[in-house]
C-alpha cells in the first residue's frame, strides 16, 4: 500500500436490480437499475456490470452512469444506457434478456478522471460521438440538477437523427437549461432542414459549435476510440491544453 | 461466484485458456487512455532514469536502438476486462537500462511525454520482466499504443505499462501516479484481481 494516500474503503460488489428500462433508439435502451448500497457519484464516472452463468463463468463491462442518483422506494437507484454491440456479449443480454427484477452485479462508481466537478468554472465543452453520449449526459443533468450557470457547449455526432440518444430531453435542456447549447453531426444521413452534408466532426464543427482555447475551457470527448482520436487531434491542433482534454474511449475499434 | 444471471451462458466456451479472474479474450487491440495521443518526435525522444540521490541517466533513441534488443512475446491485461494473449514486441530489457545505475531505491514512478504517471516496485522491472518496447508484431509502435516507445510490464494491468514513457524516477517512497491517485490499486496484479484501492 502507497504511503501518502488517504485509505480507502473497497469497492465491492452488490446486487442491483433492474426497475425500469427505457428505449432510447432502435439500439439503444436506459436501464434503470436500484443499487440499495449506492454510495454516490460524480458524473462521468462508470459501474462495472457482472453477469454469471449458471456454471459460475463471468463477464463483466464497464458502463457509464447516465445521471445522478435518484431516490426509490428500495433504495438509490442509478442509469446505465447500453447500446446494443452485434455479436456481443453482454450488451445484447443486457438488451434483450435481463428482466424486470432481475439481480445483476454492480461495482462503483469508478473512475476518477473523466468527471466533472460542478465546482469548476471554466466553461465546458463536450463532444460525444454515439454512445459516448452517456457520461455527457450525466454532466448536463448534473449541471442542470445543481443549478450551476457554467456554460456548456455540446457537439453530439451521430449516423441519422433516429441515432440520438436522449433526443427529447435533450431537444428540451437545449432549449430550457440556460447557457446549454446543443449542436449535431450527422455521418450518414441528415435531417431535413439541417444545413450540410453528412460528414465526421471535423475542424469547422468545432470551431463553430466549440469554445475558442482562449477561454480555457475543460473538453471533455467521448466516444468510439477512432472517434476520440481524431477529435483529440482536431482540439489539440486549434490550440487546446492537452491537459484540459479529457478522453474516454468506448470499445476496442473505431 | 457471484448470483447468476437468469438466461446468460455466455459467449461459448471451448478450452478457454487460462487468463485472469474477470478476464476476456480480445483479438484487437483496445486503445484507453486518458487525453490526446501525444506525438513524440525522434529527434528530441530521450529515455531518463533519475537515481533517488539526483543522478541521471540518458538515451537518445539512436542510443536506445544500439542497446540490446529483446523480442518477448508475452500475454498482456488490461483492467477494463480484456486480456490478449501471445503478443510480440521488440524492445530494451529495463535489466539493461538499469545496469550500471547506482540506487538503493525501492520503488520507480515512470513518467510519460503528456505528463501520465504511473507507480511501480523496483523489484517488478527486474529480472527480464519489463522493457522499454519500441516495436509491436514487427511494426513500429503506433503513437496510440504508445510510440515511439512505452513501458512493456506485462504481469501487471497494463495501465502500468506506461505509453509513451520518457523516464522513470526511481524513488525511496512509493508515490501513487496518474490512475492510482484516481482511485486505481497501487500494484494491479491481474492473478489477484487488484483493480481499484483496497482490492
Ligand atoms: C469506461 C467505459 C464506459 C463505457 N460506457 C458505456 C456506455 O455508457 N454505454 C455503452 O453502450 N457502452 C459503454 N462502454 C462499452 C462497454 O463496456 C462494452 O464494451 C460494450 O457494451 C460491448 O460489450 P459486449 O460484451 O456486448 O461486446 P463484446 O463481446 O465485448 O465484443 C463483441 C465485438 O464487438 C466489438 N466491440 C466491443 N465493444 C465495442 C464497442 N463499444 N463499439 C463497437 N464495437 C465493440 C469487439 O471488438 C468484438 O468484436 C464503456 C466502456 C468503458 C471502458
Amino acid at each position: 500500500m502507497a504511503t501518502g494516500t488517504p485509505a480507502r474503503a473497497p469497492i465491492k460488489w452488490q446486487v442491483a436490480r433492474l426497475v425500469e428500462r427505457r428505449v432510447e433508439t432502435a439500439t439503444a435502451q436506459t436501464l434503470v437499475l436500484e443499487v440499495p448500497d449506492w454510495p454516490g457519484h460524480l458524473p462521468g464516472q462508470h459501474v462495472d456490470v457482472r453477469l454469471t452463468a449458471p456454471d459460475g463463468y463471468q463477464a463483466a463491462r464497464s458502463y457509464s452512469i447516465a445521471g445522478p442518483a435518484v431516490d426509490g422506494p428500495g433504495g438509490p437507484r442509478i442509469e446505465v444506457t447500453v447500446q446494443r454491440v452485434p455479436d456481443g456479449e453482454v450488451s445484447p443480454y443486457l438488451i434483450d434478456v435481463f428482466g424486470a427484477g432481475d439481480p445483476v452485479e454492480v461495482r462503483g462508481p469508478l473512475g476518477g478522471w473523466f468527471i466533472w466537478r460542478s465546482e469548476d468554472t471554466a466553461p465546458v465543452q463536450l463532444v460525444a460521438g454515439g454512445s459516448g453520449i452517456v457520461p455527457l449526459m450525466a454532466m448536463i443533468r448534473a449541471r442542470r440538477a445543481v443549478g450551476s450557470k457554467v456554460p456548456f457547449r455540446l457537439i453530439y455526432s451521430v449516423r441519422t437523427a433516429q441515432d440520438v440518444i436522449y433526443a427529447d430531453e435533450l431537444r428540451r435542456r437545449g432549449r430550457d437549461d440556460f447557457g446549454l447549447d446543443v449542436a449535431y453531426v450527422y455521418t450518414r444521413e441528415a435531417p431535413d432542414g439541417w444545413r450540410g452534408e453528412p460528414h465526421r466532426v471535423g475542424l469547422a464543427d468545432v470551431n463553430t459549435h466549440g469554445w475558442p482555447p482562449d477561454l480555457e475551457p475543460l473538453t471533455y470527448v467521448c466516444g468510439p476510440t477512432g472517434f476520440v482520436e481524431a477529435v483529440a487531434d482536431l482540439l489539440v491542433g486549434l490550440g487546446h491544453a492537452s491537459r484540459r482534454i479529457r478522453t474516454e474511449r468506448f470499445g476496442p475499434t473505431g | 461466484m457471484g448470483i447468476v444471471s437468469p438466461g446468460f451462458s455466455g459467449r461459448p466456451r471451448t478450452q478457454e485458456p487460462a487468463l485472469p479472474p474477470g478476464q476476456y479474450l480480445t483479438e484487437d487491440f483496445p486503445v484507453l487512455s486518458a487525453g490526446p495521443t501525444p506525438r513524440v518526435s525522434l529527434d528530441t525522444w530521450e529515455f531518463v532514469i533519475s537515481a533517488e540521490n539526483g543522478t541521471e541517466y540518458r538515451w537518445s533513441w539512436q542510443e536506445l536502438m544500439a542497446l540490446p534488443q529483446e523480442t518477448p512475446m508475452v500475454d498482456i491485461h488490461c483492467v477494463t476486462h480484456w486480456s490478449k494473449l501471445g503478443t510480440t514486441w521488440q524492445g530494451v530489457s529495463l535489466d539493461t537500462l538499469l545496469d550500471g545505475v547506482d540506487t538503493g531505491a525501492h520503488f520507480a514512478l515512470a513518467h510519460s511525454y503528456g505528463g501520465y504517471t504511473t507507480n511501480l516496485p523496483l523489484d517488478d522491472l527486474r529480472g527480464g520482466r519489463a522493457w522499454v518496447a519500441h516495436t509491436f508484431d514487427g511494426a513500429p509502435l503506433p503513437a496510440e499504443h504508445g510510440g515511439p516507445a512505452r513501458l512493456l510490464v506485462p504481469h501487471l494491468y497494463f495501465w502500468k505499462s506506461a505509453k509513451w514513457v520518457r523516464g522513470i524516477r526511481l524513488k525511496t517512497m512509493d508515490e501513487p501516479g496518474f490512475w492510482e491517485t484516481a482511485g486505481y490499486h497501487d500494484y494491479g496484479d491481474p492473478w489477484r484481481e487488484q483493480r481499484y484501492q483496497g482490492d
